[in-house]
C-alpha cells in the first residue's frame, strides 16, 4: 500500500500555501497582540489547586465555600472528578493547610490535592528560559543543517519550523488554551519532530540532485516534486503513528499532560504539512534564484 | 538455515531476558512525586541578617543541612539540588506528613555551643553559651598544628564574652550542636581572650573541614523563602500514573499492529526492536537511578514515536528499492545504506534540541530532556542497528524473498 500522489505538483501548489501561511502568521500576530496568551500557573504568579474528588461535588457549594474562606480572588472550573481553582495570590502555607483541611471536612474526606504556587519572578524567568531554549536550539539546527547540507536548506528548514511553532502558539492564543510549562516542552518537541520531518525530505532532494541534470526550471521543480512524493508515504505514516501516540495521551493521559498532547497533535499535523508545502518549495524558490546555469553543487555522499 | 537459527536465537534470548527482568525493572523504577505524591519546593536563600550576596559555600552547606533534616524525618531519598546563585530545589516523593516536613525545612540552621554548667547530672549539655551569630562570618577554617594534625580555627565577634565563657569553663566541655544534634564536644584548655580559638581532636582533614563548614553555616544562616512549590496528593499521583500508563499501552498496541499490517516482515522485525527499545530504555533508567516523572513519560512515549519513524524510514526505503526492480537482498543493502544517513541526520538535529533543553532547562524541562536524549541514543542502537542486523539474518537466509513479504505488490515492481 502506498499513497498515490506521484504526479502532484507540490511546488505549484505551494504558492497559495505561501499566501495562506502569510495570512495565518499575520492573524497569529493579531491574535497574540490582542488576546495575548492564557498563561497558566507556571508563567503567571499565583496558586493553582487541583482537587480530585471521589464523589461529585456541587459547584455552587464549592463557590460558597471558597467565598467564605479568605483566599483572595479566584477562578474555578469543576468537572465530575476534578475541581481546578486558580488563586491570583500565592497562598501561604497556613492557607494551603486550611484549604486542604476545610475542603476535606466539608465535601470529601478522600479528596486528593495538587497545589502549585509560583512566584512572579520565577514565572518570568521560566518563560524567558524557554524562549532562549527555542532560539538557541534553532541556531544549533541551522548550523548543523548548513554544514551537512547547504545554507539554503538550513534557511528553509528553520523558517518552516519557526512557522510551525508560531502557528501552534497562535492557535493556543486564539482559543484561549492554557499555556503552562509542559506547553513549552511540547513546542520544543514539535521543533524536533518538524526538523526531523524536513530533514528526511531534504535528504531525498539532495540525493536526487546528484543524478539530476538541471538545465531548466522545470528540471528543478521535477526534482523537488519527485523527492516529496517519494518520501510522502513515510511522512504520512510517521505522522499517523506519532499523532496516534499523542492522541492516546490526550484521551487517556493524565490531566497535567492534556495541553501538552494537544499542542503535540497540532504541531505534528502542521509540521508535516509545512515540511511538504513550505520548507521544500521554499528551498526550490531560493535555489531557483541562485545564479543561472550553475551546475548543481556536487553533493558528498556520506 | 544457520542464519535463521541465529535470528530465532537472538529473538528468543532477547525476549527471555525481557520477560525475566521486566517485573523487577518495573518495580524498582523510581517514581517521581507527580506519580506517587509528594512535593517539590524551590527556595530562594538570603542571609538571615542583612543583605548581600549568598556565597556558593554557604548555599551548598545549607542544601546539605536540608538534606540531613529531610533524611531525619524518614522520607525516602530526598533530592536536594542547588540552582543558580541563591536557589535550592528540594523534591520529596511519597511523604505522608507534608506539613511537618515543610515546617522543618524552612527553619534556618541553628548552631549552638553549649555547656553542662548548672545542669542536672543527667541533662547533658543544657546551657547555651554561644549562638551561631556570635561567630565571625566565614572565618572558620582548617589549619594544622606542628604535628600536621588538622585543627579548626574560629573567630568570635565579642572577645570579652568569649573570654568570660572560656575562663569559666576551663577543663570542661563546650559542645557544638547543629539543629539539636551534637557534632563535637571539645574541652576548653585555657581561657581565650583574643577572640580566636582552635578546636582540635578531629581525626581526619575531611572531618575537620566539615565541622568548619558547619560553623560557617551557623555563623551566617540563610533564610529560605518559597518561590515555587508543587504538592501532589498520593491518590492524584497514582491516578496520573495509571492514566498515562494506559495511554502508553493503547498507543503501543496500535502502533505495533500498524507496523505489522503495513510493512509485513520488516514490520514484524520493527515490532521486536520496538519492544527491545522500550525495555532497554527502562533498564537505562534503572541503571542511571533516574526518577520517572510525568514529563519523562511524555518524552518516553514520544521516543516511541521517533523509534517507529526510524523503522518506517528503513522499511519504506527497502520497499522503494524493491519496486525499482532490485532483488530483495540488494534492496536491503542499498535501502539500509540510504536510510542510515537520513536517520542519523534527523537524530542529530533532535540531539541538538535535547541538549539545549538539558542545559537551559530546569526542573521539569530538564527531566524531559534527559529521557529525550536517552531515548534517541537507545533508538539508534535498537531501531537502527538491531533492526538491520535482524533483517539481514532473515533476508540472507534466503527463505523470504517474495516481495509481498515486504509489503510490495508484484504489479508495482518496475522492470530494470
Amino acid at each position: 500500500m502506498r499513497y498515490k500522489w506521484q504526479n502532484f505538483n507540490f511546488v505549484k501548489a505551494a504558492r497559495p500555501v505561501f499566501i495562506a501561511a502569510i495570512i495565518l502568521v499575520l492573524a497569529g500576530i493579531v491574535s497574540i497582540s490582542v488576546f495575548g496568551m492564557n498563561y497558566g500557573i507556571d508563567f503567571k504568579s499565583g496558586s493553582s489547586v487541583d482537587i480530585s474528588v471521589s464523589k461529585p461535588v456541587e459547584k455552587a457549594k464549592v463557590e460558597e465555600f471558597l467565598n467564605s474562606e479568605d483566599f483572595g480572588k479566584y477562578t474555578f472550573t469543576s468537572g465530575e472528578e476534578r475541581i481546578s481553582i486558580r488563586f491570583e495570590e500565592a497562598l501561604t502555607e497556613a492557607q494551603q493547610k486550611k484549604l486542604d483541611a476545610d475542603f476535606k471536612s466539608k465535601f470529601d474526606e478522600s479528596a486528593s490535592f495538587e497545589i502549585n504556587i509560583v512566584d512572579v519572578e520565577i514565572a518570568k524567568e521560566q518563560e524567558l528560559n524557554a524562549l532562549y531554549g527555542i532560539l538557541i536550539a534553532s541556531v544549533g539546527i541551522v548550523i548543523y543543517v548548513a554544514i551537512r547540507f547547504e545554507w539554503r536548506f538550513a534557511i528553509s528548514a528553520v523558517i518552516s519550523l519557526l512557522f510551525v511553532a508560531f502557528m501552534v502558539i497562535s492557535i493556543f492564543s486564539f482559543f484561549r488554551l492554557e499555556v503552562n510549562l509542559p506547553f513549552i516542552l511540547a513546542i520544543l518537541t514539535i521543533i524536533g519532530y518538524s526538523i526531523n520531518d524536513t530533514v528526511v525530505i531534504f535528504d531525498r532532494i539532495r540525493e536526487n540532485l546528484r543524478f539530476a541534470k538541471l538545465k531548466t526550471d522545470a528540471d528543478l521543480t521535477e526534482v523537488v516534486n519527485t523527492s516529496i512524493s517519494q518520501t510522502l508515504t513515510r511522512s504520512i505514516n510517521t505522522v499517523i503513528t506519532v499523532a496516534f501516540a499523542a492522541i492516546c495521551l490526550f484521551a487517556f493521559g493524565s490531566e497535567a499532560l492534556k495541553m501538552f498532547s494537544l499542542a503535540m497533535i497540532l504541531g505534528l499535523l502542521i509540521g508535516a504539512a509545512s515540511s511538504i508545502f513550505i520548507a521544500s518549495p521554499l528551498w526550490h524558490l531560493l535555489r531557483r534564484k541562485a545564479k543561472p546555469h550553475k551546475s548543481a553543487k556536487p553533493q558528498n555522499a556520506s | 538455515m544457520k542464519r535463521l537459527l541465529t535470528f530465532v536465537l537472538v529473538v528468543v534470548v532477547a525476549f527471555g531476558a525481557m520477560i525475566w527482568t521486566s517485573p523487577g525493572l518495573l518495580n524498582s523504577t523510581k517514581l517521581g512525586l507527580d506519580l506517587k505524591g509528594g512535593f517539590e519546593i524551590l527556595y530562594e536563600a538570603q542571609p538571615l541578617t542583612g543583605s548581600g550576596p549568598v556565597s556558593k559555600e554557604s548555599l551548598i552547606e545549607t542544601a546539605k543541612s536540608l538534606e540531613d533534616r529531610a533524611n531525619k524525618t524518614g522520607v525516602s531519598e530526598p533530592e536536594v539540588t542547588t540552582e543558580g546563585e541563591n536557589r535550592i530545589r528540594i523534591k520529596i516523593a511519597g511523604v505522608s506528613d507534608e506539613a511537618t516536613v515543610r515546617e522543618m525545612m524552612k527553619k534556618p540552621a541553628e548552631l549552638e555551643f553549649r555547656s553542662a554548667s548548672g545542669c542536672a547530672a543527667d541533662a547533658g549539655y543544657c546551657k547555651v553559651e554561644l549562638l551561631g551569630s556570635d561567630f565571625v562570618e566565614g572565618a572558620a577554617e582548617v589549619v594544622y598544628d606542628n604535628l600536621n594534625n588538622p585543627l579548626i580555627s574560629i573567630k568570635v565577634k565579642d572577645k570579652e564574652k568569649f573570654g568570660e565563657i572560656t575562663t569559666r569553663l576551663v577543663g570542661q566541655n563546650l559542645a557544638i550542636y547543629l539543629d539539636d544534634e551534637m557534632l563535637s564536644d571539645p574541652v576548653v584548655q585555657q581561657p581565650l581572650t583574643d577572640g580566636n580559638a582552635t578546636i582540635s581532636g578531629q581525626r581526619t582533614i575531611a572531618e575537620a573541614k566539615e565541622l568548619a563548614d558547619v560553623i560557617n553555616l551557623g555563623a551566617l544562616p540563610l533564610s529560605l523563602t518559597e518561590k515555587y512549590s508543587q504538592s501532589v496528593g498520593a491518590t492524584l499521583g497514582q491516578k496520573s500514573l495509571e492514566e498515562t500508563a494506559l495511554a502508553g499501552i493503547v498507543a503501543s498496541i496500535v502502533i505495533l499492529l500498524f507496523m505489522l499490517v503495513f510493512y509485513r516482515l520488516p514490520g514484524f522485525i520493527a515490532c521486536i526492536c520496538l519492544l527491545v527499545f522500550v525495555w532497554l530504555l527502562l533498564a537505562v533508567f534503572w541503571m542511571m537511578n533516574a526518577t520517572l516523572t510525568l514529563p519523562g513519560i511524555a518524552a518516553f512515549i514520544l521516543g516511541i514515536g521517533i523509534a517507529v519513524d526510524t523503522n518506517i524510514i528503513t522499511a519504506e526505503r527497502i520497499k522503494d528499492e524493491i519496486r525499482n526492480g532490485k532483488s530483495v537482498s540488494s534492496a536491503l543493502r542499498s535501502g539500509n545504506k540510504n536510510s542510515f544517513r537520513t536517520v542519523i541526520d534527523a537524530h542529530i538535529t533532535n540531539i541538538i534540541v535535547g541538549a539545549v533543553l538539558y542545559f537551559i532547562g530546569q526542573g521539569t524541562v530538564k527531566g524531559f530532556a534527559v529521557v529525550h536524549l536517552a531515548s534517541i541514543i537507545i533508538n539508534i542502537v535498537t531501531n537502527l542497528f538491531l533492526t538491520r542486523f535482524l533483517l539481514q539474518l532473515i533476508v540472507k537466509s534466503g527463505r523470504f524473498n517474495k516481495p509481498s513479504y515486504y509489503g510490495v505488490k508484484e504489479s508495482e515492481i518496475r522492470a530494470l
